[in-house]
């Protein structure tokens, strides 16, 4: 069940993250690209498998396996992955905000408003 | 303990953080940091091809922990003569920027050293997470080379090439999400084994694999991925693109590197599945981007279309997979890398004397300096174009002589038409700007243009001039790349190394 319910996430923002991005406008595209960041973030994730409760950091009285541990190192790229997608996020913020006070028009192709589709 | 596997990663990076602080100390202060970080690059560089020439194959461990658990640096002769071409260029880069445009972009420098700073740990790593940091690192410093100072056009250019990357990063990122999911390790030469090791998964190993080769084709400018160049490339500021005409060899780079290393003929099923694909989408986007050259209508589009061809070649060159013919294409390599950046250089200094007409193909009157620059540009377009007898006419040689038998008739014909459609494109190009119009009268706009300086000329002239050192010393380079080529197909080899290499301070983890 829990497999499904995060699939399902994941998928769902995906199409709602390649819906946006295809869309004319800058402000729709940023969005689109960080629900799609989202969706990364959940599937690198679930590489290291669903387990509820289970420590990341080895600790003396478990055995020193996969039964009794989750994967860490999905963790630590999810959070790099992370970093480097808020930094991206803000970058391409400044970059749309400066074509849009530039080109006058937030159309991805910065055509004058009144002749875009 | 021999650190010198780090230190084109290091050195950069110090220098750049070095330059942020001290920005405000005036320009000077940062061009000694600058020059001296790329001086001690090229040392650096230098020792590890020498290093690498000998055969061997070294691993290094970043902060000491075993290549499976931690990250890996592994130098051979491919990644040594990487980092050297990046070296090279970067030096001719620095000194046309050096000229004036490092006073009007705004953290010029510290980016400089950044973006130089992630194309060598990008050639470097054994670790495919490492790759996408890397990655990463040098494209927001290429971002910030690209928009620094940018205004209307470039802006609208500039969130095309932000938006695609950041789009390339994502698919990269699910790809190694399901990698790491299917085998359990980051690090190529391990994934290696148990790609080999693991037949149930073989299907769904290379579906996650192909979306990772989307990503490389996308940096490398294949088929149907490379309409955001020309665009892209014209819009950036020449000292810049000069540099930027190594990433898309980092994409060709990185294709090699993973899929020979990763599904190498032990692979089982998936072994070398991707090269006929490649071989025909090389093929398809030479010819393509060869109607680009002719079609050109700006100086600076035409050249960004022969980056492109340039990169179909390597294609070709790699994914007929021989040793023979990776080291043909790490020679054309090289040479594309520098004439394709000294022809951005050329193309920009002719565009200044040109007034309003800008880049645009038209015949004006005559330019001032029309001799120069008209010598320049005949050298750098014989070379793209491989005429003899500059260095592109010994690269498509090797390459052509690199061909197997079986596959000679197309890979020939579409080799030699492409260039007999390059060199025909560059005689109309060159015709037309340096020899038509000369009883026009002169446009009052382009009346006084400035001279070019010194040090712009002499960057061009040293890009060339590496072409020229190519040519002189092509035996040994070649020699060099032949044993190169060999070396990245012997993939135990790589196994072995990686396994053998254990931590010198910390015991051993079970």
């Amino acid at each position: 069940m829990m497999e499904l319910a995060l699939a399902s996430g994941i998928g769902v923002l995906t199409a709602a993250g390649v819906y946006l991005l295809l869309r004319a406008r800058t402000f729709d595209v940023i969005l689109g690209l960080t629900l799609l960041s989202y969706a990364t973030n959940l599937l690198i994730f679930s590489a290291g498998r669903l387990a509820v409760g289970k420590p990341p950091v080895l600790r003396p009285e478990l055995a020193e396996n996969l039964q009794n541990h989750t994967d860490p190192l999905p963790q630590a790229l999810v959070l790099t992955a992370i970093v480097i997608a808020f930094a991206m996020t803000a970058v391409t913020i400044v970059v749309a905000m400066r074509s849009r006070s530039d080109n006058r028009s937030d159309h991805v192709d910065a055509r004058k408003p009144g002749c875009d589709a | 303990m021999n650190h010198l596997p780090v230190l084109p990663i290091l050195i950069p990076m110090l220098a750049g953080a070095l330059i942020l602080l001290l920005e405000r100390r005036g320009i000077i202060v940062q061009r000694i940091v600058a020059w001296t970080s790329i001086l001690a690059l090229l040392v650096v560089a230098g020792l590890l091809v020498d290093r690498a020439g000998e055969g061997g194959l070294s691993v290094y461990l970043i902060g000491d922990w075993p290549a499976r658990l931690g990250i890996a640096l592994l130098v051979d002769r491919v990644a040594a003569l990487m980092v050297m071409t990046t070296s090279l260029l970067a030096v001719a880069s620095l000194l046309y920027a050096c000229a004036n445009w490092d006073r009007r972009a705004l953290h010029f420098h510290a980016l400089f050293q950044l973006q130089l700073a992630g194309l060598n740990g990008a050639f470097l790593t054994g670790d495919l997470f490492n790759l996408f940091v890397f990655f990463e690192v040098l494209l927001i410093a290429s971002y910030g080379l690209m928009l620094s100072g940018g205004r209307s056009l470039r802006m609208r250019a500039g969130l095309h090439y932000v938006v695609f990357n950041i789009m390339a990063s994502t698919l990269f990122l699910i790809a190694l999400g399901l990698l790491y999911g299917l085998t359990g390790t980051l690090n190529m030469a391990e994934m290696a084994a148990r790609v080999a090791a693991d037949p149930a998964d073989q299907a769904i190993i290379r579906s996650a694999s192909a979306i990772l080769l989307i990503v490389f084709c996308s940096k490398a400018a294949l088929l149907p991925l490379y309409l955001w160049l020309p665009e892209t490339y014209s819009r950036t500021p020449a000292a810049v693109v000069a540099l930027f005409t190594v990433m898309t060899k980092l994409g060709v780079y990185a294709v090699l590197r993973v899929y020979t290393l990763v599904f190498a003929a032990g692979a089982g099923e998936s072994a070398s599945w991707v090269w006929p694909w490649l071989l025909g989408a090389g093929v398809i986007t030479l010819v393509l981007a060869s109607l680009g050259v002719l079609a050109g209508r700006t100086l600076r589009g035409t050249v960004a279309y022969l980056v492109i061809a340039s990169a179909a070649t390597l294609f070709i060159a790699i994914s007929m997979h021989t040793g023979a013919s990776i080291g043909a294409g790490l020679y054309y390599l090289a040479h594309s890398t520098f004439v394709t950046a000294a022809l951005y250089l050329i193309v920009d200094l002719v565009r200044r004397q040109r007034g309003a007409l800008a880049d645009r193909l038209a015949a004006s009157a005559p330019m001032p300096q029309r001799t120069l620059l008209g010598l320049l540009f005949l050298i750098g377009a014989v070379s793209v174009a491989g005429l003899p007898p500059l260095s592109g006419f010994i690269g498509k040689l090797a390459l052509l002589g690199s061909v197997p038998a079986d596959q000679v008739w197309w890979i020939w014909a579409t080799i030699l038409i492409t260039s007999l459609m390059t060199v025909v494109a560059l005689s109309r190009v060159g015709s037309q700007i340096f020899w038509r119009g000369q009883n026009d009268p002169v446009d009052p706009a382009t009346t006084r243009p400035t001279a070019p300086r010194r040090l712009e000329v002499a960057a061009a002239i040293m890009l060339l001039g590496f072409g020229i050192v190519l040519t002189v010393a092509a035996a040994p380079i070649l020699d060099y790349t032949a044993a190169a080529g060999a070396q990245i197909l012997a993939t135990d080899e790589y196994l072995d190394q990686v396994r053998a290499t254990l931590p010198l301070l910390r015991a051993p983890s079970p």
